[in-house]
């Protein structure tokens, strides 16, 4: 390989990382365009701390599967794909819920339920079954990577919106997550704060990630829109 | 139905390669079980110590609430439908307080689930809501992490108030009531002071002493006993 080969490749795949990042962050975002996993995401984002842990859960189950899956390439049959990608998903998620139980105890509680509710959310098996089937173990893994990364900071600003609205807090109970030094890190916007019950209710989370997807789509509207402006403005030049 | 040799080899190796994915699975789930059993059980442990500490403050006394346990019957006063456990706080071998399960039933979402620790004069040590399902912001007041409300059950006991005074502030009792939710704080009100009941009727076979199973089911059987005896009382009474 000369040199220049060996520097297109390697452009290639930075161009290959850039747009897998930005599919996963923004463009194919889980929780605000492919709108997969919405139920742990409206059940849990009452606080930023239960949002960023069932967040981080969720990303280290992508990335464990999709690198698996990407592994397993040339043994998968069609025929059978689906059971072991759930196999693969059920005992993944199995082994989070344990080391969760054991070394974040409190935190698991809070989470419940929601942490085993992870198989059954379809972004993982999507990813699996879209992308880590067809691609090499270094994409995959960066896909299942970004991938949990924007469903993460989705979870994250949502659980942020609900939890200053509804207790007029942030970063409760982040000793759950931290540790003793956690205890530290809650801020009060108002000692006095009467609360906002729609905020904290199931309907506050519906409101709430309409909103997000509201914005997102605002923020691509004004994207688009600038770059046609730019288009037409080359144009004249180019002729 | 006739396979060819090709289509036969298909399914051996599909069903194999799934067989050996799901021993994989399995061996990596059991693998982590035992890795992570005993820190699950010690945490599970720390846990509900931390919470009985809440009710019982651990200077108070010196042996292992843990293993100092009793199993009671279900009761009619403590609504309790399965067997639950008691644990007992002693120091140097005198009784101090006991911390038990009652469920107040009329909660506006369903059960909510009391630990109420009695001490052996008859006053409240402390009463923490478990689990519950009342409207977060309204009746999760009850809740220790949301207001001090259920503090106000500290060292109350049958006499103090009276019967009249065991209810809410609006039912003529002095226990205040919470804006927009009246029903959780009545039903819990109405635990603590049938929880306090039966203490006063079961007290002695709530303290007595025994840390071996085949001797505390005896004593279940002598509690079931007793307890048929004063359900039937209360039935009288009004």
């Amino acid at each position: 390989m000369t040199d220049d080969t060996l520097k297109q490749s390697s452009n290639q795949t930075n161009k290959q990382t850039k747009t897998i990042s930005q599919n996963g962050l923004w463009t194919n975002n889980v929780a605000l365009v492919q709108l997969l996993g919405l139920c742990p995401l409206l059940a849990v984002t009452g606080t930023i701390i239960n949002g960023l842990g069932l967040g981080i859960a969720t990303l280290i189950t992508l990335v464990l599967s999709n690198s698996i899956v990407s592994l397993i390439r040339p043994w998968l049959k069609s025929e059978i794909r689906i059971p072991i990608f759930v196999l693969i998903i059920a005992s993944i998620v199995t082994t989070i819920e344990l080391s969760m139980n054991a070394w974040f105890h409190e935190l698991y509680l809070v989470l419940g339920i929601f942490i085993p509710l992870i198989v059954t959310n379809c972004s993982i098996i999507a990813r699996a079954e879209a992308f880590a089937s067809k691609n090499n173990l270094f994409d995959s893994a960066l896909d299942g990577f970004m991938m949990g990364l924007g469903f993460t900071l989705v979870l994250v600003v949502l659980g942020g919106m609900r939890e200053l609205i509804g207790f007029g807090t942030l970063f409760a109970n982040a000793q759950l997550m931290f540790g003793p030094v956690g205890e530290t890190m809650t801020i009060t916007i108002s000692e006095n704060y009467p609360g906002f019950l729609l905020a904290v209710l199931p309907p506050g989370a519906f409101i709430g990630l309409g909103l997000l997807i509201a914005l997102k789509n605002i923020i691509d509207k004004r994207q688009s829109a600038q770059q046609t402006v730019v288009i037409q403005d080359a144009e004249p030049a180019a002729s | 139905m006739n396979f060819s040799s090709i289509q036969i080899k298909n399914i051996v190796t599909t069903a194999s390669l799934l067989t050996l994915f799901a021993v994989t699975g399995a061996a990596l789930v059991g693998v982590t079980f035992i890795q992570t059993e005993d820190d699950i059980k010690y945490n599970e442990k720390l846990t509900l110590l931390r919470k009985l500490n809440n009710i019982i403050p651990a200077e108070s006394y010196d042996n292992d609430l843990l293993l100092d346990s009793i199993i009671i019957k279900p009761s009619r006063l403590l609504s309790t439908k399965e067997e639950s456990l008691a644990y007992r706080a002693r120091k140097n071998s005198q009784n101090v307080a006991v911390v038990f399960s009652s469920i107040a039933p009329g909660g506006y979402n369903g059960s909510i689930h009391l630990l109420v620790g009695v001490k052996t004069d008859g006053t409240l040590s402390g009463v923490r809501v478990v689990k519950h399902r009342e409207t977060p912001g309204l009746g999760d007041v009850v809740e220790s992490s949301r207001s001090n409300w259920i503090l106000g059950f500290n060292d109350k006991s049958l006499s103090k108030p009276n019967d009249k005074g065991w209810k809410v502030k609006r039912d003529g009792g002095i226990f205040d009531q919470f804006t927009g939710a009246t029903i959780t704080p009545r039903a819990v009100v109405n635990a603590v002071h049938n929880a306090l009941l039966y203490f006063e009727k079961n007290q002695q076979m709530l303290f007595s002493v025994n840390t071996d199973q085949t001797e505390a089911k005896t004593k279940i059987e002598t509690i079931a006993d007793t307890e048929a005896d004063t359900e039937i009382d209360n039935s009288k009474q009004p």
